[in-house]
């Protein structure tokens, strides 16, 4: 289980490989964004993308998914305030494989909750080629283990 | 069929900045919150009532990720409504692409199961692509006001819109 205290400056987390299919694309598409270009390869606006595309908005669902699985779950997480900066850099595609690292920028104790405090992560999404597909910025809260009590 | 002189051709002239539109509505019920996180965001706080009640938020809260997907749902949904008004009226189809990110997400306020939010745009600027040629870059600042009058969310997100025609 990790804490507040275990988010120091520089560290590093991974996220292990997620393959993404054509069907997991196609059913979130079809339920939240269902534009041509997420839904239908043929369609004549994935022609302008170079065929089926994932939502972003899956990619970034995705992207959740991983990194409960690489620490959040197993961790003091009181949720997040928001995102600072994100951005799709390239598409997602069907068969693609995603994987990504999680870097903390910066951790602070909170001054007016001191049982808690805010780490504030660098998240990159790479497919199986290298490319950072989508990239983020954010603050995420943590219980500390010492309950305010440092 | 051409459009009236008057009316702007193109998805990226037709946009203003200053335009406001609440584009849906939508009401969370617990087992869609539970369905999504599930699949996306397996925090307990976001599962299961229990664990939700001793946590921060007091009662079970939406994925945030979810509250966005729903976003989303609701703009295309406002989006092709839009677009099937204007083809009936004999304009040429409008077209977006891809969005290249956003700005500024804040979740304000939790989204509990019951809670009914309400999505609204402004469009806050616009710019001619630099990288694509045919295309311009519109930004817009999206709030989320649930049935309480509460903004819990908000966003600048970012779109491309064509500038030419067809």
């Amino acid at each position: 289980m990790r804490y507040f205290e275990d988010f120091t400056p520089g560290t590093v987390l991974t996220l292990a490989p997620r393959h993404v299919t054509r069907a997991e694309i196609i059913a979130f598409a079809a339920e939240f964004d269902p534009q041509p270009f997420h839904l239908d390869e043929q369609a004549p606006a994935s022609a302008l993308v170079g065929g089926l595309i994932a939502s972003g908005w899956h990619v970034s669902a995705l992207f959740m998914r991983m990194i409960c699985d690489a620490f959040m779950v197993d961790s003091s997480s009181m949720g997040s305030p928001g995102i600072t900066t994100l951005k799709w850099q390239k598409p997602v595609r069907p068969g693609d494989t995603l994987s990504g690292t999680c870097t903390v920028l910066e951790a602070r104790r909170s001054k007016s909750r001191p049982e808690m405090g805010i780490v504030r992560f660098r998240h990159e999404v790479v497919n199986q080629s290298g490319e950072i597909v989508m990239w983020l910025e954010n603050p995420i809260l943590f219980a500390a283990r010492d309950g305010g009590q440092p | 069929m051409s459009a009236p002189a008057s009316t702007p051709s193109s998805a990226y002239e037709r946009v203003a900045v200053g335009d406001v539109y609440q584009f849906g509505s939508h009401t969370f019920s617990a087992e869609e919150i539970k369905r999504f996180a599930k699949a996306f965001d397996p925090q307990t706080f976001h599962l299961d009532e229990e664990a939700a009640a001793k946590s921060q938020f007091g009662k079970l809260a939406a994925s945030g990720w979810h509250t966005t997907a729903v976003m989303m749902k609701l703009r295309v949904a406002y989006l092709t409504r839009e677009m099937e008004k204007a083809a009936a009226r004999g304009e040429p189809a409008l077209r977006f692409g891809p969005s290249p990110g956003f700005d500024d997400l804040k979740w304000i306020l939790p989204v509990h199961a019951g809670d009914t939010l309400a999505f609204t745009d402004a469009i806050v600027a616009k710019r001619h692509s630099k990288s694509r040629p045919g295309w311009g870059i519109v930004s817009m600042m999206t709030t989320a006001v649930n049935q309480r009058g509460e903004t819990v969310f908000s966003v600048t997100g970012h779109v491309f819109a064509a500038t030419g025609e067809g």
